[in-house]
């Protein structure tokens, strides 16, 4: 079943043209990286699937129109738009009563249990707690809900390295399962290479790239190309070439492993390093893998 | 995404969403809602108790010389032996005013400061609608206000009489002259059905500043005054007429001639005959007015869909 189906999803703001018509579908099961750079479009996507902005083009998620059914939807999506929008006012006591109260797939204990892990306590208001604590126990409120989407828009923005990494591995550990979807968007993408299946870079309202893991595995290759091999490597018209203590690196796409290992130390690029790569070319930005055409060995 | 979908696992065959909570009890978003607002804006019931303290405070101290002032009303005529009643209508009217304003000022933030402080997007993630939302923003002021100022008078009345006693007791009088000269039941009988008039009555005021709370982006007192005085003004130049003004006074104070008969006597309420529910009912002031502030509220549950952080 398709969590997210977008066709010729559109947006514009003013003389400003926020999304150009995107497809999208996201499959259950995924955790999709939405990586772009700012104003790229990227939270405007995600505002439309939440319901939370109107927009030319059709959008289902979970077999619903977000912009007309927000609150029936919101039954089965859960969100953090963004670090530090809980209202700081509120004791974290009154946040478990009051998303109790109102949320059908809301699991207290589940809650209680992971906010125990912490060192939040139950009396304390928001106000009172760390940036990453409130990130924290917003986590630990999105994880007791029982939803099958979840969206996630810079949720570790200016945390620092530990409670980014312990976002990640409880969400991982502690919530993900192959019946729930997980799309998020960070310009933090090194920390989430690992836990992506997806991966779709936008930029200027356009999806300029769109794979798999897998297929971002198997298509993409870096190369420290020893120095008497350069002309060599260079006339395999590598997508991206960068300078690295005096040598060159270069990404290939869907090049040749064996012939690529002659050239010097083959490895695995970093999403990074294909993002520096799509965006400063964008003659050699990446097609869709559909219509690219061997590129996947 | 061009791969696979997985496979739905059975247990994950969970029921639909039935407006059930986890432990099976319905959810209920709109007394929930209410309540946070009462987390929130704790300004709904520590305003009343502070003017509550200083009345009681205040009557404490006027209390000084309240036996002498006692006997010698109670040689006068009858009559003017309601003269006593005139602290404890002052006390009413005084938290009338009070949660008027606490209303007032409530309204104006209450759409406006979920986006000023981003929280909106927290609430816009819980499946509450925003027609919920700003209904039970607009209880407030039109029920627990009312509630709030109508318990607090009974009680600040019921301690005046403490003290009153107390005072008489001590100069060696009966304290039974102040309950049998005054009418408590009956003048808080008179005072619930005033708050109800009154809220009723002002609907479309509260309607209009949530509207203009959801709306503007920054000064929302200024937003919500200013038009009335550029219209005052405007009719005044151009046509040398205040009927605008007139009308905004009747929206704020009509409520009394269609709610109450005072006869020839003044402004004030001495028997329960006074009352006259059915004209202010079958007024159509009244239901214009409610009218319009429902098509307020609508609106501004249909501005709040489209709004997000400032």
């Amino acid at each position: 079943m398709a969590c997210i189906e977008a066709r010729g999803l559109r947006k514009v703001y003013g003389a400003t043209t926020a999304l150009e018509g995107i497809d999208l579908r996201v499959t259950e099961g995924r955790i999709l990286g939405l990586i772009g750079p700012n104003g790229a479009g990227k939270t405007t996507a995600l505002d439309a699937i939440l319901g939370l902005i109107p927009y030319e083009g059709q959008l289902t998620v979970l077999g619903r129109d977000p912009w007309s059914s927000r609150e029936q939807l919101m039954c089965d999506v859960s969100f953090i738009a963004d670090v530090s929008v809980l209202p700081r006012w509120i004791k974290v006591s009154q946040l478990l009563d009051y998303v109790a109260g109102v949320h059908p797939r809301f699991d207290r204990t589940k809650a209680e249990s992971f906010l125990g892990r912490t060192t939040i306590k139950r009396t304390s208001k928001v106000r009172e707690l760390s940036k990453g604590m409130v990130a924290q126990l917003h986590l630990a409120l999105v994880m007791a809900i029982d939803a099958k989407l979840l969206v996630l828009d810079e949720p570790t923005l200016g945390l620092d390295i530990l409670y980014r990494k312990q976002f990640y591995d409880s969400l991982l550990n502690d919530y993900f399962d192959k019946t729930r979807t997980i799309v998020v968007t960070t310009h933090q993408v090194e920390e989430i290479q690992d836990v992506l299946t997806d991966l779709m870079f936008i930029d200027r309202g356009r999806i300029v790239l769109e794979c798999s893991m897998e297929e971002f595995d198997a298509r993409y290759l870096e190369v420290m190309v020893n120095p008497e091999h350069l002309a060599e490597a260079r006339a395999l018209k590598p997508m991206h070439e960068r300078p690295v203590f005096g040598r060159s690196v270069l990404l290939f796409d869907g090049a040749n492993r064996e012939q690529l290992e002659g050239f010097g130390e083959v490895r695995r690029p970093s999403i990074a390093d294909l993002f520096v790569a799509t965006m400063t070319d964008p003659q050699s930005a990446i097609r869709n893998p559909k219509s690219n055409s061997g590129g996947v060995q | 995404m061009t791969a696979q979908p997985n496979p739905r696992p059975l247990f994950s065959a969970t029921t639909e969403a039935n407006g059930l909570s986890h432990e099976g009890l319905p959810t209920q978003p709109l007394y929930w809602s209410v309540l946070r607002e009462l987390w929130e804006n704790r300004s709904i019931y520590i305003a009343p108790l502070i003017v509550a303290c200083v009345q009681v405070i205040g009557f404490a101290i006027s209390a000084v010389g309240l036996a002498e002032r006692r006997r010698a009303l109670l040689l006068l005529d009858p009559i003017k032996h309601r003269a006593i009643e005139q602290p404890y209508d002052a006390s009413a009217i005084m938290m009338i005013f009070t949660v008027f304003v606490v209303g007032v000022f409530y309204c104006l933030d209450a759409l406006h400061g979920e986006r000023r402080d981003r929280s909106i997007l927290f609430w816009k993630s819980l499946p509450v609608s925003d027609l919920t939302t700003v209904l039970s923003k607009v209880i407030i002021p039109l029920v627990i206000l009312p509630i709030i100022s109508f318990a607090i008078v009974i009680c600040v009345q019921l301690i005046m009489v403490l003290e009153t006693s107390v005072v008489l007791v001590t100069h060696g009088m009966s304290p039974a002259s102040t309950w049998t000269i005054i009418p408590f039941f009956q003048d808080w009988l008179v005072l619930l059905y005033g708050l109800v008039v009154l809220a009723l009555w002002h609907a479309p005021i509260y309607g209009w500043l949530l509207l203009v709370s959801g709306w503007a982006r920054r000064a929302t007192f200024l937003w919500a005054v200013l038009p009335v005085i550029v219209i005052e003004i405007f009719e005044k130049i151009t046509f040398g007429t205040s009927h605008f003004s007139a009308f905004i006074g009747r929206r704020i104070f009509g409520f009394a001639p269609h709610a109450f008969y005072f006869g020839t006597h003044g402004p004030s309420i001495e028997s329960l005959s006074q009352l006259t529910p059915g004209r202010y009912l079958s007024s159509p002031d009244l239901w214009l007015g409610l009218l319009v502030a429902a098509a307020f509220l609508f609106a501004a549950a249909r501005l709040r869909r489209y709004r997000g952080p400032l």
